[in-house]
């Protein structure tokens, strides 16, 4: 056969010369199945004093006259902190002790950048340090799943994951992956080349390995027995619970939901954006503990930064500094760790951080993955909450 | 609607004798014009070919008498009328409501299908690459601003200071409504300042993260206190009264600053200048800026008082713009991507929907950046879901050049294999990535050629 009727018989039946076979299944649907770590991250800095809020503190109603939150309102979790109303459908995670909240979490000298503060909590820096690789990148056990990608994002940009050396995966729907991939030709990278074409090149290689492996679990995916809400978070959750619940064996998850940056008109939005994010949650908990999944996933939330103490003249919150965030999870155990803000003493406006961020990373590390925590400039203790 | 009229062996004879020593040829032509506008199609190939860089340069940059046709809703007020619900029960503002819904929907998906038909059409498309430069740069998301009106009238700005000066540009967008919404600076009011949009100005329109203190920001808010949107017109208002006259010090500068002396003393530091180079040069030259070089031709942008057009002109020409070592060293945007395609080869113009969905699949929706940085592009352009959508949109389009009709009467009908590589192709010289096919007779006719380059990754490259 001539080249050119190879070419164009390829594009008449719609595939290339050089696609996908089926390969060897993920990971056998029975079986042992791994931990899985579900980052959630909370784009545009998520306001934490309206989340856990601190509602004996007269400070809290002096400092927003305006934004805070009727007490009579709140989900009180003991005599000093209570979450958010919209955060109700999470309070039964609550009350079986599966949810904990890591109050005040920060780093030193805190920047408020959106930009420079996510690349600092994403690649597990300090405030002063840059880092080129993303702190999974540096602490995620290798090989474990030869082929399997390390990473699956649902939401957003790779963010911890970055600076090559794991597999990290982009996708919307499982099904949409396979069928996109199986039309990827097969590639010989060049000897040299633009850095550009060697990332293209690679990630065109991720693609088509992650194709073949994903491609024997496609009969298994299913569809959860509960319906997810129809939310941008609700959406990611329900990929997340179907990959799970189908056997296939990826370590990390990584889901986002925006607009957490509210400069103005605050009380609205920012139900708005809890109410999302905890019928979500909610929802793939309850799948997940039908499907027997739950023991084995880990769910933590992270944000470039907590907003400012104080109200600002719009009936919102400037960028701030520490916040509280939470893991939820069937292992998990619940509670408040950490210590409440001190909204006496801010710095240029902001509560002071009492927990590092980095001591969450290096308990999912010691904790979850029983490894060693990964390579900070610092040691930073390992918490009680796994 | 066919584009081209010419003969095919026309084009081919040009491209293959280059009229003068210092014309340019193929492969310079398309390293140009796939930085500086939506690549080579066979009109520009040939419109070039008779010039040197120079004045193939000079042609990019002359102005344009580009009057277009707006959107029939242009003229409309920003706001909806309130007044409408006035006297209505329930169910006759909920109907209301709806088809006012309905009709910001259609006018936000218009206002984006009508960009890309400018881009689609521009015979100026160095202006629709600048606009969309400082659309990035200037970012502002539509769904947040809600007035497609306004978003409009922003466009028309950034379009008008495209290729004029960076100075105006700054000082037309610190007072855009569509801006004034989106970074909130209409709700700063000297009782209690929001920071939103002078932390931005500082760390992402001008100086850069790192170049300043907390209490900058503090001061700038403080100065940039008291604009605000008329209710009804949507035009930009000061108004003293919300406006902190007070004493500032501000990047080592103590006085009564306003919104004027705050840009006036941000467009002194070299830093400014020197920022927007950066960005250029990752836009037009390579992903590493030359330091020494970004110095050199940012003193040179600083003390032309911001002018754009000459800065392009320096960096167009420069060393670092024609070295081969950068040849293929960016990633197309998705609207790069697109809409080069569908002009290069005259494929037809998909419908609207069709249209925007491309670009957001691919990762850019356009008048609608993911945040206040724009979009983050280059590599990140290019993660696997992206890079499924990309390949299945130019899989679409090799479908469409297989059609026998395509080819008929078209320029590059009698092109070889070799043209077409460098016509599409920025890096040359490496190994032909993609597994060697069986039984080749060595006869591959255009069309194959072409398929075979718009299939290898070298194409996402420019």
């Amino acid at each position: 056969m001539r080249r050119r009727d190879l070419i164009r018989g390829a594009l008449l039946a719609g595939v290339l010369p050089g696609t996908l076979t089926a390969g060897t299944p993920l990971a056998p649907a029975p079986g042992p199945r791994p931990r899985t770590l579900v980052l959630l991250e909370l784009k545009g800095g998520n306001d934490g004093l309206n989340t856990l809020v601190p509602f004996r503190d007269p400070n809290y109603a002096r400092l927003r006259p305006r934004l805070a939150l009727d007490s009579t309102s709140l989900l009180p979790l003991d005599d000093a902190a209570a979450l958010h109303p919209a955060l109700r459908p999470l309070m039964p995670a609550w009350d079986d002790g599966e949810l904990a909240w890591l109050q005040n979490v920060g780093y030193p000298a805190p920047n408020r950048s959106h930009f420079r503060s996510m690349d600092i909590w994403e690649t597990g820096s300090d405030a002063t340090e840059v880092l080129a690789t993303g702190w999974l990148t540096r602490s995620l056990p290798q090989g474990s799943n030869p082929g399997v990608p390390d990473v699956v994002i649902l939401g957003g940009d790779e963010g911890p994951a970055r600076g090559g050396g794991l597999e990290v995966i982009s996708l919307q729907t499982p099904e949409q992956f396979v069928r996109a991939a199986r039309q990827l030709q097969a590639l010989e990278p060049p000897a040299r080349g633009p850095d550009a074409l060697a990332h293209l090149l690679a990630v065109r290689a991720s693609i088509r390995q992650a194709g073949v492996e994903f491609q024997a679990s496609i009969e298994r995916l299913e569809e959860p027995p509960l319906a997810f809400p129809s939310t941008p978070l609700g959406r990611q959750l329900q990929q997340v619970a179907r990959m799970l619940n189908a056997g296939m064996a990826i370590p990390v998850y990584k889901v986002r939901i925006g607009s957490f940056d509210t400069h103005s008109q605050q009380l609205t939005r920012h139900a708005a954006l809890l109410t999302q994010l905890a019928e979500a949650l909610a929802v793939f908990r309850a799948t997940l503990k039908q499907t027997g999944d739950w023991d084995r996933v880990l769910v933590m939330s992270y944000s470039e930064f907590g907003r400012r103490a104080a109200e600002n003249a719009s009936a919102g919150t400037d960028h701030g500094a520490a916040a509280p965030h939470f893991a939820l999870g069937g292992r998990v155990k619940g509670g408040l760790y950490g210590t409440a803000p001190d909204l006496t003493t801010l710095d240029r406006g902001d509560p002071v951080q009492t927990t590092d961020y980095r001591q969450l990373y290096a308990t999912i590390a010691e904790r979850w993955w029983r490894q060693p925590a990964p390579a900070f400039q610092t040691r930073f203790p390992v918490m009680e909450w796994i | 609607m066919p584009m081209f009229c010419r003969t095919p062996t026309a084009l081919l004879a040009i491209l293959l004798v280059a009229p003068t020593v210092a014309a340019l040829d193929v492969n310079e032509t398309r390293h140009l014009l796939d930085r500086a506008g939506f690549g080579a199609d066979p009109d520009r190939l040939e419109a070039l070919n008779t010039l040197d860089r120079a004045a193939a340069i000079d042609a990019l940059l002359r102005p344009t008498q580009d009057s277009i046709e707006l959107p029939d809703w242009s003229g409309d007020r920003p706001f909806m009328d309130q007044s409408a619900f006035e006297g209505l029960d329930e169910a006759e503002r909920q109907t209301l409501r709806q088809a006012r819904n309905r009709e910001i929907q259609a006018r936000r998906r218009d206002l984006k299908a009508w960009w890309y038909r400018q881009m689609l059409t521009s015979e100026a498309p160095l202006l629709e690459r600048m606009t969309l430069f400082w659309h990035d740069h200037f970012s502002t998301e539509l769904r947040q601003v809600g007035s497609p009106q306004l978003m409009l009238q922003q466009h028309l700005t950034l379009r008008q200071h495209a290729l004029g000066n960076y100075a105006e540009l700054l000082r037309a967008m610190a007072t855009d409504p569509a801006m004034l919404i989106y970074l909130d600076g209409r709700r700063n009011h000297r009782a209690k300042p929001n920071e939103n949009f002078a932390r931005e100005l500082l760390e992402l329109f001008t100086l850069g993260e790192g170049q300043y203190e907390e209490a900058d920001i503090q001061a700038a808010a403080r100065a940039l206190s008291g604009w605000t949107l008329d209710p009804v017109s949507g035009a930009a208002r000061f108004r003293p009264a919300r406006h902190d006259d007070g004493r500032k010090t501000f990047l080592d500068r103590t006085g009564h600053f306003g919104l004027d002396a705050v840009l006036a003393i941000l467009l002194e530091q070299p830093r400014t200048a020197e920022f927007i180079v950066e960005k250029l040069w990752r836009e037009l030259i390579s992903p590493e800026p030359d330091p020494n070089e970004v110095v050199r031709l940012a003193a040179g942008f600083r003390e032309g008082g911001y002018a754009i057009r000459p800065l392009l002109r320096e960096m167009l020409l420069s060393e670092a713009f024609w070295d081969d070592a950068n040849r293929g060293s960016l990633v197309k945007s998705p609207v790069e991507l697109i809409v080069g395609t569908i002009r290069r080869f005259d494929l037809p113009t998909p419908h609207d929907r069709e249209l925007l969905a491309l670009g957001q699949r691919m990762g850019q929706n356009l008048f609608d950046p993911p945040d206040v940085a724009g979009w983050p592009g280059h590599t990140a352009w290019i993660d696997a879901n992206r890079l499924l959508m990309r390949e299945q949109f130019l899989r679409r389009a090799t479908r469409d050049l297989a059609d026998e009709s395509a080819l008929a009467g078209q320029p590059w009908a009698g092109l070889d294999e070799e043209v077409v590589r460098q016509w599409l192709w920025p890096v040359q010289g490496v190994p032909v990535l993609a597994a060697p096919l069986p039984d080749d007779d060595g006869e591959l006719g255009v069309r194959e050629a072409l398929i075979e380059a718009i299939l290898d990754p070298r194409y996402q490259l420019k």
